[in-house]
């Protein structure tokens, strides 16, 4: 049996995604490249099948800094206009770890959403496409870089949804190392409490953090389990399988929350990366070795 | 003077009837923080968030997004310590309009240190876009909900509940950034807020019959505080200023008074009376506020220390002095 033409083009935009972090995080020294390899699926699937998000006319350029938010900022405006208008029937998309912001600009400009030469802004002063993205920040619209707010905040979005009679969904992706905050789990008592079950999380179960594996730092298994006792419908899925990852979010809502473990590797599509285990969270060159090493590997890329 | 019961329970209920968008979140204190009648009255509008404030303040900030007019009840102490990063980066930062009623400020509570928010002005000041609002008596906590829900931004209110006395008419609501001039007079000035002015009143009066020229103020603001009433207060005095409040004094309104007078080179001697750095522990409102220096009486000394003079005023003295409903000397326009 073929594969249906979107699992091919997720797979396409995962493999460009990775390439893109991986010449950007060449170009400066450092970068995100795990988040990129394990997470490359699981947003490309997001962005290209499950959610619905109003297509834009043209990619975006993404703008200046704007200022902080304040009663005086006039032009201040977030970073949810690379997501498309925000219609009632439409989807919202919300990033948890906000580190994982170069991805997620990869993903933009791959789906056609931001402007390929966006990423030239990356890091720069004065610029709204920073390294730890904030609401400002191309496809973002809340503030989540202090780990374990996000999905509070789009809790309150959902419900306001809700009241509102909104069709649309609530997409919240989230990283495993967030399921050792307390606010984390105050959220998901209360959105299942609530029945918020037009709110959906992906969680990329890669098993790393900043100081190592996961199992090491704080161990947070058994995940699954954790997450059904506390009311949620919860489905485990290989987090670079396109099918496995979209199919529980066309089931139909039943008054639960929906959480998508997704297992992935920290290193899929980069298998030098390996050699940096269990140091992952940030990939910077030790030598120029190590860096010649992987500019090969993207020339064949 | 009027004593009312229950003011915010029923002022709630009565705002919020043609306000379709203002929810309540409560954090297991519905009772305690007189949001029952709301409750009640609107249970679609009523969202219960169990005792878990961090996941309350980000949700609240995510109704905001959405239009609404989420107004969290809770303990003040629970609301700037307990989840102080999601008021700073889910609430503040991104300047939405939720309004956050924290009960028992300072000392007004015999649950002890933990339950006792002695520095919340300290910090919620410190946040940009946050206002900051206290309440003084029945007036201002029925009019306290139109101040804050016309800022468009969070607002922080240090919320009274239970008996409460009308020191102010009920036709003189709060308003924001105005102080009330309470009395007018050259010799020394007094900033009081929140329920430390009804230990003022008395001990202002007192001071007047002994003499002493005093101009005092009532600020229900402390977070925009910018009117020029304020300003010229703190510019005039022959001997000093004093504060007192239900606080500690770094922080709060003595350390307000401070930076005015730094700031405009006032060189006016200043007295904070307050929680002199140090936590308090569970006891009655009347016993903390004397043990720790808030009180009428506190005041008295303090001015008596200002002025270089014995005034003769007894603890008995002050007991004696009724407190009447105060009208401000001066209109809002005219200040």
């Amino acid at each position: 049996m073929s594969e249906p033409t979107w699992v091919n083009e997720v797979r396409q935009i995962a493999k460009r995604v990775r390439r893109r972090v991986l010449e950007h995080t060449l170009r400066h020294n450092g970068g995100y490249m795990s988040q990129a390899c394990s997470s490359a699926e699981i947003l490309s699937t997001l962005y290209c099948k499950v959610m619905n998000l109003a297509p834009l006319d043209k990619p975006l350029r993404p703008r200046p800094f704007p200022g902080v938010p304040s009663r005086s900022n006039r032009i201040y405006r977030t970073g949810a206009e690379f997501n498309g208008r925000p219609l009632a029937h439409q989807d919202r998309f919300f990033l948890s770890p906000a580190h994982y912001a170069l991805v997620l600009y990869a993903i933009l400009i791959e789906t056609g959403r931001m402007d390929p030469t966006g990423l030239e802004d990356f890091n720069r002063d004065g610029s709204s496409v920073e390294m730890i993205g904030a609401e400002h920040s191309p496809g973002m619209e809340v503030t989540s870089g202090s780990l374990g707010q996000c999905l509070s905040q789009a809790a309150g979005i959902a419900l306001a949804r809700r009241i509102n009679g909104d069709q649309g969904k609530v997409w919240v992706f989230m990283s495993d190392g967030e399921f050792q905050i307390g606010q984390t789990w105050e959220a998901i008592a209360a959105v299942a409490f609530h029945r918020l079950d037009r709110l959906a999380v992906y969680v990329d179960v890669n098993r790393q953090q900043c100081d190592g594996l996961v199992a090491n730092v704080m161990q947070l298994e058994p995940l699954h389990q954790r997450l059904e006792s506390f009311g949620w419908r919860v489905v485990r899925v290989d987090g670079h399988d396109p099918g496995a990852l979209a199919a529980p979010a066309a089931q139909a809502a039943d008054g639960r929350p929906l959480a998508v473990l997704c297992d992935t590797d920290p290193c899929h599509g980069l298998q030098l990366l390996r050699a940096n285990a269990p140091k992952l969270h940030y990939l910077r060159f030790k030598n120029p070795d190590e860096r010649d090493a992987f500019r090969r590997v993207l020339e064949a890329m | 003077m009027e004593t009312l019961s229950r003011v915010h329970a029923r002022s709630l209920v009565a705002w919020a009837r043609d306000k379709p968008k203002a929810v309540v979140l409560s954090a297991d204190l519905t009772s305690s923080c007189e949001a029952d009648a709301f409750r009640d009255a609107f249970p679609d509008r009523f969202f219960s968030m169990g005792v878990a404030e961090q996941n309350m303040l980000s949700f609240a900030a995510g109704l905001a997004r959405e239009g609404f007019l989420p107004l969290v009840h809770t303990f003040a102490v629970f609301i700037y310590r307990r989840a102080f990063d999601q008021v700073a980066m889910s609430v503040a930062y991104a300047n939405l309009p939720v309004k956050m009623f924290g009960f028992l400020p300072g000392i007004t509570t015999p649950g002890g240190a933990t339950h006792q928010a002695v520095e919340d002005v300290a910090l919620m000041r410190t946040l940009p876009n946050m206002t900051v609002l206290e309440t003084g008596d029945a007036t201002e906590v029925e009019s306290v909900l139109d101040v804050a829900a016309s800022v468009p931004g969070p607002v922080y209110v240090r919320m009274l509940r239970g008996e409460l006395p009308r020191l102010f008419p009920a036709a003189e609501p709060l308003r924001l950034d105005q102080p009330r001039v309470l009395s007018r007079g050259k010799d020394l000035t007094i900033l009081s807020s929140g329920l430390c002015t009804e230990e003022a009143l008395p001990a202002v009066a007192l001071l007047k019959s002994r003499g002493v020229a005093v101009e005092h103020l009532h600020l229900s603001t402390l977070k925009p505080c910018n009117h020029p009433a304020i300003l010229q207060a703190l510019a005039q005095p022959k001997y000093g200023v004093l504060t007192l409040e239900n606080h500690l004094v770094t922080g709060g309104l003595g350390s307000i008074a401070a930076e005015k007078i730094a700031e405009n080179g006032l060189g006016v001697k200043l007295c904070r009376l307050g929680l002199q750095d140090t936590f308090a522990h569970g006891a009655s409102k009347g016993y903390l506020m004397r043990e720790y220096g808030l009180d009428a009486l506190a005041l008295v000394r303090a001015a008596e220390q200002a002025v270089k003079t014995d005034l003769n005023i007894r603890a008995e003295d002050l007991a004696q002095m009724r407190v009447e409903t105060v009208p401000s000397e001066a209109k809002p326009e005219d200040l």
